[in-house]
């Protein structure tokens, strides 16, 4: 059986029909076309299809989209400034060579931009804790706290 | 107004669309194809005696099932044996679907087309598959026993078999040597499996209209899967194009091809009629992809007082797991990169690669050097322990001297080609880890040691890569190179060689990996070989058509071509700025016209007076536009080489270990960009960290992969990650016109040796196994105490 | 790794809940940080869902004197923020990473019921119990459930197929009384190998174990003792590790015993501040 439903997805509502068992990462990618949110586990472990649901960061591979019918959804493309350009984090993680094949990236971009926004100056532990449930094969991690940190100056720079 | 470029941190030119969602990937392609989905073996070993798909046909939305029965005999041959080799005498693949025995848990069985991979994957559940089970063989001791078999045909379940020996420069072998040295030592050593495990799995979706097929795949190498593809499709080659989209990582696991899905899904995308896709999903990539590492070493070793190693005498058994698609790449690499920086007196290694019930066994970043570097550098470290001597010591007492390049190790690397060291300097990098880590100054004590290891890797191995190199009259310079891309940044590296080259702004220039509508020939991307073999080629195609721009321009201005230069994209008189004329025009007058759709080709077409009357419009000789290509084919690989070293403290009672300090030196040659470099570097570092402390494959002793969900599989955090310091050493390789050497595996190389030296020394307990979880270490520890 | 196809249930109150619940039988979903990785890697196949995040008023967090009272709803990252119960607290940041917590709820960690699960521990070292209700044929029947009868075996829970678990009470700590929780975990994040919740006061020692047995191993100290190393012994005897693929049963144990003796140390010294001792 289908369910109607609406996701305002990046501050626009989207109404589509979902089996119930429709995972959100996949309702976004194919039923709305949403494709910057990775699967990489679909068990939850890795946190490439983190995405920020009414304003929270959670896993969409483990929420049914039936589940979350009227929430608000951001995903990576809805990360930008109002004006368009990169948002800080965004910046961020080019800057510091935060991201190499960039799989990861969408789950990383979502869960610091929550992190800062609770907390916009974290401490080095604060930072690591804040992005200890997403999996990155490429960098080491290294370059994404370095970037986290940046986010925050930029942040603060432009308040 | 630079543009010099080469060398510098120069930001990703793919960030923008990886950091807003538009990367492509290939699963965000193909919104309409059908999805495919398999049903894989839940057995080790067994004997598929019946199919029963009655139950599946009634799922909604189900399209095809395909059996092996169903393929056509050319789609259902055995899989291709990619690299032969004389010692892999009993070479296996599998096929694409189980033809009669399936080898290991989550070889494919049946193929499943249908609306999408929910309803694909309700059809799967629903297909009964009828197995006779057979007994499985897991494990090399069991494998080697040759009591069962995983192969009927394979006896004693060895695929390969092969010794080298370098003798001594009296003639002496190995074994003389060490039966005769002052100073004896013998071991065991043992290094479990572990895989590559990108985020993103592979993938394949394929699409034909009648005439053409285009397939992308989730690859690090386009141009040969399109060969395979073409082959086992029987389609002319000018009629199949592959594509690797953005790449979610590889690490060696996608350079294996055509995985039996590569076939598969192009097979139905024809047969159907339909566009198709299949994307891999992480439990499949865990029991169905490939794994490596795996090996049970035996080392002995005769040294004099200075702990100089006299012979060395190394037997390796080496776990293939049920197919050997990529031949025996990996032992060979273990079996000669072993020797690092080192000069033993004589060298003896023989490696049996066997056969066992378990996923395929291919390289992961490193490819067979862990291993190699694993077994050096304990034997490095014995050494001093027995001699009670500091180790760095007794590693500078086996290095090549600088002045003994290039050095010829007298065996036959992984390319066939002799193992000879082009260029490097060990004693200055130990000089130069030393210092970074603080290795004089460190005091030891309980609970927390310094541990030490180096290797070198060859890189940058043929047979050759090649560079297209179009400049067109909107100035834009694009660069095409066949081999692909999964995270390294070569739209960067690439263009900064480019822009280097012609002198153009680096915003000019685009590149294009991977694509063999754009470039045909290529290798693919492994063996850290892109920076060299790929750089080095579009920087011969630029000097290419940087002559030729000259020649262009030298008419137009009437100079003599060696007076000019090019800067910012406009080629001009050296000294007279205003005698210019940019690249763009230099495009325009490249390519003489009769036609014009714009102004700037307004000037090339044939009344616009630009040609002299009395010549041909296109110069005998010349072709058309302003562009070249030209391939770089290396005469042998190049050898990178590195020190790490780091400091560890172990939990005296939750016997808990973490690594406090992590440094690096590295030597890649010239760095074409840092920032990239040691990106690679701490990536490296952290998969190695992995291998060391936290990553393996589990089976249990019916063949089952007990750990195949990332729950169980325990890829670190950011948490368990120490920060990574670096020191850059560059030694230019004399091979090369750019003087570069790989870097992509560079990190990951001697990690899990350095944690078990740092280990042995915080613990004073021999730590000859890797990786190593803190029950194992309490296990030592309890054994120790007796 | 796609979920099986299956009825889906979203009732608005309690009432709803329990009674679709006892029409159809099938599982309830609540945060879905266990149930739907079961799902997608099909290892749970139930017709029917009964999806509780919009029954209203199951997100509660309650407090008195006496306890917390955590619906059913109540994610865990919202009793952690709330802060009203310093060992629920503490025992919070040590499940799974902060994007989890967001989802998951703390009912659905004691109904999960694993044996390395730290939620579970903090009940049964308290004392507490869960609510649970469901439909009789005219009404909504409730029973609560105290911890000791609560958990039944490893991912195994008192509440039976057709019962909701609508609260759970943790009772407040003693004035006067200390805490710790130590874990060792093979990353950080994940279940933990072994672990142990202790609260010490003026006049008793009470431990719960994870990661050492079925369900959470609790051991009661009587009277404060000085030699804490003994006390662990106790703790350590107490316990039936098993070995899996990440630990011998052999460290299992030797690790229980430390991380006791660490918490007990901790907890006793913890309380003695508090008594200002
Ligand atoms: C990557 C990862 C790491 C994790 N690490 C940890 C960890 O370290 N420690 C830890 O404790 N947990 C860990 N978890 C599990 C997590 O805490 C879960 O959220 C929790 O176990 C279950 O809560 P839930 O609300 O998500 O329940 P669900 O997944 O919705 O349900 C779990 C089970 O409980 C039943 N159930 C749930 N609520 C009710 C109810 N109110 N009434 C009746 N039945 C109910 C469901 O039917 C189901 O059988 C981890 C999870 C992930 C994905
Ligand atoms: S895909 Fe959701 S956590 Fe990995
Ligand atoms: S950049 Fe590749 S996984 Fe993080």
């Amino acid at each position: 059986m289908e369910h109607e439903i609406t996701l305002i997805v990046n501050g626009v509502p989207r109404r589509t029909g979902v089996p119930a068992r429709r995972l959100l990462s996949d309702c976004l990618r194919h039923d709305l076309g949403l494709t910057g949110t990775h699967v990489g586990c679909e068990h939850g472990v890795c946190g490439c299809c983190t995405v920020l649901l009414d304003g929270r960061p959670v896993r969409s591979c483990l929420t049914f989209a039936v589940t979350v019918d009227g929430a608000e959804i951001t995903t990576v493309e809805g990360l930008a400034d109002a004006d368009g350009g990169l948002s800080a984090v965004q910046r961020a993680f080019a800057e510091c060579h935060g991201l190499q094949c960039g799989f990861c990236t969408p789950g990383f971009l979502c869960t610091v931009t929550a992190l800062l926004r609770e907390n916009p100056a974290p401490t080095e532990d604060e930072v690591i804790d804040g992005i200890s449930g997403n999996l990155c094969r490429c960098t080491g991690y290294q370059n994404i706290v370095k970037a986290v940190h940046r986010a925050a100056e930029l942040l603060a720079e432009e308040a | 107004m630079t543009t010099k470029l080469f060398g510098e941190p120069v930001q990703r030119r793919e960030d923008p669309r990886l950091l807003t969602g538009n990367g492509r990937y290939l699963d965000d392609l193909g919104r309409e194809a059908l999805a495919a989905a398999f049903v894989r073996s839940p057995h080790a070993h067994a004997r598929v005696r019946d199919i029963d798909v009655t139950a599946a046909l009634d799922v909604e939305g189900l399209v095809a099932v395909y059996t092996w029965e169903d393929l056509p005999e050319r789609v259902g041959r055995a899989l291709p044996l990619l690299i032969p080799h004389p010692a892999l005498t009993h070479g296996r693949t599998a096929y694409p679907l189980a033809r009669d025995v399936v080898r290991h848990v989550g070889e494919p069985v049946v193929m499943v087309v249908a609306a999408d991979r929910y309803a694909a994957e309700d059809a799967c559940a629903l297909i009964e598959v009828d197995y006779e089970p057979l007994k499985p063989v897991v494990g090399l001791e069991e494998a080697v026993q040759g009591a069962q078999l995983v192969h009927e045909d394979v006896p004693g379940n060895v695929g390969a078999h092969l010794v080298q020996e370098v003798a001594a420069a009296d003639g002496r072998g190995a074994r003389e040597a060490i039966e005769t040295a002052p100073h004896t030592l013998a071991f065991r050593l043992d290094i479990e499996r572990s895989a590559s495990m990108p985020l993103e799995g592979r993938g394949v979706y394929a699409r034909w209209d009648g005439r053409d097929l285009r397939v992308y795949s989730s690859t690090q190498t386009s141009t040969s899967v399109r060969m395979a593809v073409a082959a086992a499709l029987g389609l002319p080659l000018p009629q199949v194009e592959v594509i690797a989209p953005d790449v979610g990582g590889g690490f060696g696991v996608k350079i294996v091809h055509p995985w039996p899905e590569e076939v598969l899904v192009p097979w139905a995308a024809m047969t159907l009629g339909r566009e198709v896709k299949w994307t891999e999903d992480r439990r499949e990539h865990f029991i169905s992809s490939a794994h490596e590492r795996g090996q049970v070493q035996y080392v002995r070793v005769g040294f004099d007082d200075d702990g100089r190693v006299l012979g060395l005498d190394v037997t390796i058994l080496h776990d293939h797991g049920a197919y050997t698609p990529y031949g025996i790449i990996v032992p060979i690499v273990t079996s000669t990169q072993l020797l690092g920086p080192y000069k033993p007196g004589s060298y003896r290694v023989e490696f049996t690669a066997v056969y066992t019930n378990t996923v395929q066994v291919t390289p992961y970043r490193g490819a067979g050097r862990p291993q190699g570097v694993f077994c050096m550098e304990r034997t490095m470290d014995k050494i001093a322990r027995y001699l009670g001597k500091d180790r760095t010591q007794v590693r500078e007492a086996n290095f090549i001297r600088p002045e003994e390049f290039p050095y010829d190790q007298k065996m036959t690397f992984q390319d066939g080609r002799p193992l000879i060291y082009d260029s490097g300097n060990y004693p200055e990098m130990l000089r130069m880890i030393k210092e970074l880590i603080g290795w004089d100054s460190f005091e030891a004590g309980p609970g927390r040691g310094i541990g030490i290891g180096c290797y070198v890797e060859g890189t940058g191995v043929g047979p050759y890569e090649g560079g297209h190199v179009q400049i067109t009259s909107d100035g834009r310079v694009h660069v095409s190179t066949g081999l692909t891309s999964q995270g390294q940044g070569h739209e960067t590296a690439f263009a900064q060689i480019a822009a280097t080259e012609l002198g153009v702004p680096i915003e000019r220039v685009s590149v294009v990996t991977g694509d063999t509508r754009r470039f045909g020939y290529a290798v693919g991307t492994f063996a850290s070989r892109a920076a060299v073999v790929s750089g080095n080629a579009i920087a011969l195609a630029c000097r290419k058509v940087r002559e030729k721009a000259l020649r262009i321009a030298a008419d137009a201005l009437e100079a003599n071509p060696a007076d000019l230069e090019i800067a910012d994209g406009v080629v001009h008189v050296a000294g007279t700025p205003s005698a210019a004329v940019p690249l763009s025009t230099v495009a325009v007058l490249a390519n003489p016209l009769r036609y014009a759709f714009d102004e700037e080709t307004a000037k090339a077409t044939q009344f616009a007076g630009a040609a002299a009357p009395d010549r041909p419009p296109v110069a005998e000789g010349e072709e058309p536009g302003l562009e070249g290509r030209d391939y770089y084919s290396p005469i042998r690989s190049t050898f990178a080489a590195g020190m790490h070293a780091a400091i560890v403290e172990t939990d005296p009672d939750t016997a808990e270990i973490k690594v406090v300090r992590y440094a690096v030196v590295h030597d890649c040659g010239r760095l074409i960009n840092p920032m990239i470099v040691e990106g690679q570097i701490h990536g490296g570092v952290a998969q190695g960290i992995g291998g060391a402390l936290y990553e393996r494959m589990v089976y249990d002793q019916h063949g089952q992969l007990v750990n195949a969900s990332f729950m169980d599989f325990l890829m670190p955090y950011a948490t368990e990650i120490p920060h990574v310091e670096t020191g850059h050493l560059e030694t230019p390789s004399p091979l090369n016109p750019l003087g570069v050497k790989g870097a992509g595996e560079a990190g990951v190389i001697p990690v899990s040796a350095v944690i078990a030296s740092a280990l042995e020394d915080a613990e004073g307990i021999e730590v000859n196994r890797m990786p190593i979880s803190p029950s194992e270490l309490f296990e030592l520890r309890a054994a120790r105490m007796g | 790794m796609k979920p099986p196809p299956f009825a889906y249930h979203a009732p608005r109150d309690l009432v709803a809940a329990v009674r679709t619940l006892a029409e159809v039988g099938g599982k309830v979903l609540a945060g879905g940080q266990s149930l739907i990785p079961m799902l997608n890697m099909r290892l749970a196949a139930p017709e029917h869902l009964v999806d509780i995040n919009r029954v209203a008023g199951l997100d509660e967090i309650e407090v008195t004197p006496a306890g917390v009272r955590v619906g059913a709803t109540a994610r865990h990252a919202d009793v952690e923020a709330a802060g009203v119960h310093p060992l629920l607290t503490r025992a919070l940041k040590l499940v799974a990473h902060p994007v989890i917590r967001n989802r998951g709820t703390v009912v659905g960690s004691l109904v999960h019921a694993d044996p390395a699960a730290e939620l579970p521990a903090v009940l049964a070292l308290l004392d507490g119990r869960v609510r649970l209700a469901r439909w009789d044929g005219d009404g909504v029947a409730v029973r609560e459930v105290p911890a000791a009868d609560f958990f039944v075996g490893p991912m195994e829970s008192a509440v039976e197929p057709d019962e909701v678990a609508v609260s759970a009470f943790f009772p407040a700590l003693a004035p006067g009384s200390g805490f710790a929780f130590e874990e060792v975990s093979r990353r950080h994040g994940d279940y933990a190998l072994a672990g142990v919740c202790a609260v010490v006061t003026a006049r008793s020692a009470k431990v719960a174990c994870i990661g050492v047995g079925p369900v959470p191993v609790v051991v009661e100290l009587g009277e404060a003792w000085s030699d804490w190393r003994a006390a662990a012994a106790v703790v350590r005897a107490a316990t039936d590790p098993e070995g899996d693929i990440h630990a011998s049963a052999a460290y299992r144990g030797h690790l229980v015993g430390v991380l006791a003796e660490r918490a007990l140390r901790e907890a006793a010294r913890e309380g003695a501040a508090a008594r200002g001792a």
